[in-house]
């Protein structure tokens, strides 16, 4: 079998990890959740600088961790390489140093370590900067030479935590791009931590969402997308999502209230709808196709990209996007009474 | 603030005033043209540089051990390696020739067996000296190696480097200004040292008198000499100290 | 003798600190111990025409007397209730540094005329003229069971001996040089120690087959060590000369002191510890 075949199990004080991940040679598999999910463990357990305390790790058939055969493969003699959050680039070597150091710690002869990361380095955009300390470099250049450095061994399992998440917001959507590209270059498994949903779903074939030490949802990134299973993963790809019991078209919400959906279903079931289905008025409306009415104030208002997404202390309690202009008209202000209307057309509906 | 440091600077900085004050400056030509002046210069520097590098040599590795391993009883251990600082050197050097001297507890098995006898020899000095000065050495690192970033020693591994590899390679060169510093803290340390070598090592012209040594004798005939003495002793040291700090840590960016 | 236990023993109850700071006080001035509120009768400097014999006396002493001196302080104490004798002993020149400093002493006895003559000046008169109380001199020290079995002066030339002298700087190595000049000999040290008690030790451990030191530190060293008598040790008797410093804070109690140095009681006690006194 090739790729990683892995069960990870983490036991700490106050904390289980237990993580089944299954990623095949050149799938990216990112693992999304909140902060103390367990995701770095996850990473840093598959890397080999936490050894398991229950399940096994697999790469192409060679068990790297099994702690119930007593095996344990060292970090060094994984054939991996990893991204870190930071970089952590070796502040006291120059970037083809730092590039060189996995062929010389893995035996290669020094020209040739350095031919490799030199070739590295041109393939990352980087050749100009080779004799660069990291201080010297921008955060995207650090963030490449990190990813060069990973790669320039071969490695069939390619870890990365955070790897965007010290850029700024320009950097950022460059260097995803660029790394979107060498993601697809690359033959092994990749396996990606990150809490940014952008990042998972333009990087990774398929999402793992960990909370609390446990798979919570995983699919392919448009699956979870379109139809989260708990809060924190419909926050993430920014949809409503209210949870209750069908009887056809009606379903009863856990928290109260009634939401009429379009398609029938019934027992438990989650419903989910986009912030921008949700339209807002000052009156009750008292004509109009859309089914649900809800009555609420506002109880917070942030800017979201072009539009203003505003939050609704109803039952249930709903984001709604609205453009500036809407804002302005409506004279909508935290505190403010509004009406809440959504077309049951616009919901999603799917078993709990 | 501002008031406690410069008392605390004049403090330090005064009586070395006065030793320069007191210095019959004309006779400084006269004194360092004495050849055995130059000898005891030399006697000096050699077995302090020596002395560095085995404190370098051994208090590397034992601070390595006392800020990453996780053995039980590293408090303890970290007491013990503070006791030269406490110990009057006196009673060092007393202690060195109690192990290796010719009856020491080990020093019986050298002589007997190999010949060896360590007192009042050169190689003695620098064991005198080894000794006080390691702990300056041993603390100082292990204060770097606590700071440092462990995470570089992850990175390391998983580029494929083993634990001596990511040792020499990563963790020594980011802890470097933590290792100069505490390498010339011992290196002035063993400079000075007085006590534990006079004790250990005796005293002889070319052998095992250092410039301490000197000045230490030149008091009790010729207090003028032991001043200029101690000028040379003082200046040479400062000299040292500034060209090799400046020269490691300039190594290391940033 | 610790300086402030001395003010303790003369301010009996008092709290250790303050104690302490007398201490301190005295070491500042030795007749401020003195002034201090105690059983004895109140002397001070100006108080010098009494006979009565008083206060504290500061003695300055070769490191070669640190025994027969302190035996000495103790008699003398008790022969005076109401004085204390403070004492501190190390080489005499490092004292003789200290009391050209300024350090208020009242009696300095040195290891050497020449160094006695760094305090007194060449031509002293009067009450500063040093007289000679006992006379030393040079044995060599071996270690118990004589390993190098030395048997006389000549063995101290022998490189493949391990020799410990005092260094020609010191009293004992001017002693030394003496002897092995009066012997037509060249010794082969391999350390020039800074005192004489340093080259006892170097014996007494074992680590040397033969040093050269006084008499009295053979006696001194015990069972450790073993002192073997050469005829060349006439060439440099060394002389223990005392005084009372014409600045002397309490000038009564010093002549007392010297006297009692002096006495038949002072003789018998330096002649115990090897101190020729004849």
């Amino acid at each position: 079998m090739t790729g990683l075949h892995a069960r990870v199990g983490v036991e700490r004080p106050g904390f289980t990890l237990d993580l089944p991940l299954d990623a095949a040679p050149g799938e990216v598999v990112a693992l999304l959740g909140p902060n103390g999910a367990g995701k770095t463990t996850a990473l840093r357990a598959l890397a080999g600088l936490v050894p398991l305390t229950s399940g096994l790790v697999e790469l192409d058939g060679v068990p790297l961790d099994d702690p119930a055969r007593d095996v344990f493969v060292r970090a060094e003699d994984r054939p991996l390489g990893m991204v870190f959050q930071d970089y952590l680039l070796f502040p006291h070597l120059t970037a083809l140093e730092n590039v060189a150091f996995g062929p010389r710690a893995r035996g290669t002869a020094r020209t040739a370590a350095r031919e490799q990361a030199r070739s590295w380095l041109a393939r990352v955009g980087l050749a100009e900067v080779a004799s660069a300390h990291p201080s010297a470099l921008s955060g995207g250049q650090a963030q490449r030479v990190a990813l060069a450095r990973a790669l320039v061994t071969e490695p069939r399992l390619l870890l990365l935590d955070e790897p965007l998440a010290a850029l700024d917001a320009v950097t950022r959507l460059v260097v995803r791009s660029d790394l979107r590209r060498h993601l697809a270059e690359f033959a092994g498994t990749t396996v990606l931590v990150t809490h940014d949903p952008v990042d998972a779903m333009v990087l990774a074939d398929r999402l793992v969402v960990i909370e609390d030490g446990r798979v919570v949802q995983a699919g392919a990134p448009t699956e979870v997308a379109r139809a989260p299973r708990t809060e924190y993963v419909a926050r993430l790809v920014g949809l409503n999502l209210v949870r209750g019991t069908a009887q056809g078209t009606t379903v009863r919400l856990v928290g109260g209230g009634v939401l009429h959906v379009s398609e029938p279903a019934e027992g438990e079931v989650l419903v989910a709808f986009a912030p921008t289905a949700v339209a807002l008025h000052r009156d009750r409306p008292t004509a109009g196709s859309p089914r649900n009415t809800w009555e609420g104030r506002i109880d917070g208002m942030d800017q979201h990209a072009d539009v203003i997404r505003v939050s609704v202390d109803s039952q249930p309690p709903v984001l709604a996007d609205v453009t500036t202009a809407a804002v302005a008209d409506l004279d909508l202000t935290p505190g403010a009474r509004v009406f809440a209307t959504l077309k049951a057309t616009e919901t999603q509906v799917y078993p709990a | 603030m501002m008031v406690p440091a410069l008392l605390g600077l004049a403090f330090l900085v005064l009586p070395v005033v006065a030793v320069l004050l007191r210095t019959p400056w004309s006779a400084l030509p006269h004194q360092l043209a004495r050849p055995e002046v130059l000898e005891s210069l030399r006697l000096s520097l050699v077995s302090a540089v020596l002395a560095t590098a085995i404190c370098l040599l051994l208090g590397v590795p034992l601070a390595w051990v006392l800020a990453r391993s996780e053995l039980r009883g590293r408090g303890l251990v970290r007491a013990l390696v503070t006791v030269p600082l406490v110990l009057p050197p006196v009673v060092g050097g007393v202690a060195l020739l109690l192990l290796l001297g010719r009856r020491g507890v080990l020093g019986q098995y050298l002589d007997a067996w190999f010949g060896i006898s360590l007192p009042f020899s050169t190689a003695a000095v620098v064991i005198a000296e080894a000794f006080v000065a390691m702990p300056f050495l041993v603390i100082s690192v292990e204060g770097a190696l606590r700071a440092a970033d462990r995470r570089y020693d992850d990175a390391a591994a998983t580029l494929g480097a083993s634990r001596w590899l990511t040792f020499h390679r990563v963790t020594l060169p980011l802890v470097a200004p933590g290792v100069a510093a505490g390498a010339a803290l011992s290196f002035a340390r063993a400079l000075g040292e007085f006590g534990a070598t006079i004790t250990f090592a005796g005293n002889f012209p070319g052998v095992t008198r250092t410039m301490p040594l000197s000045v230490y004798l030149a008091l009790e005939t010729d207090p003028e000499a032991a001043i200029v003495l101690s000028v040379v002793l003082l200046v040479v040291s400062v000299l040292v100290l500034a060209t090799l700090r400046g020269r490691w840590l300039s190594g290391v960016p940033r | 003798m610790q300086p402030h236990d001395v003010c303790r023993a003369r301010t009996p109850r008092r709290v250790t600190i303050a104690s302490a700071a007398i201490g301190l006080v005295c070491v500042l001035s030795a007749a401020g111990c003195a002034d201090g509120p105690g059983p004895g009768p109140a002397s001070s400097p100006g108080a010098s025409g009494s006979s009565h014999v008083g206060g504290t006396v500061t003695v300055f002493a070769a490191a070669s007397l640190t025994g027969t001196f302190t035996a000495l302080g103790h008699a003398f104490e008790a022969a005076h209730p109401g004085t204390a004798v403070r004492l501190s002993f190390a080489g005499s020149s490092a004292l003789a540094q200290q009391i050209l400093a300024g350090a208020p002493v009242d009696v300095f006895a040195a290891a050497s005329p020449e160094t006695m003559s760094q305090v007194t000046g060449a031509a002293p008169t009067g009450r500063a003229v040093p007289v000679v109380f006992a006379r030393n001199r040079l044995e060599i020290a071996v270690p118990a069971g004589n390993p190098g079995h030395v048997t006389g002066l000549v063995d101290l030339t022998k490189p493949a001996l391990r020799i410990a002298l005092c260094a020609p700087q010191v009293p004992c190595g001017a002693a030394a040089a003496s002897v092995f000049v009066a012997a037509g000999l060249t010794p082969a040290p391999d350390t020039l120690e800074q005192d004489v008690k340093a080259v006892l030790t170097k014996v007494e451990l074992g680590e040397v087959d033969a040093g050269l030191v006084y008499r009295t530190d053979v006696i001194a060293g015990g069972d450790a060590v073993q002192g073997i008598d050469f005829p060349q040790s006439s060439a440099a008797v060394t002389e223990d000369p005392i005084v009372v410093l014409p600045d002397a804070p309490n000038p009564t109690a010093a002549e007392a002191f010297v006297a009692l140095v002096r006495s038949a009681q002072g003789r018998t006690v330096l002649s115990a510890a090897g101190f020729d006194v004849g």
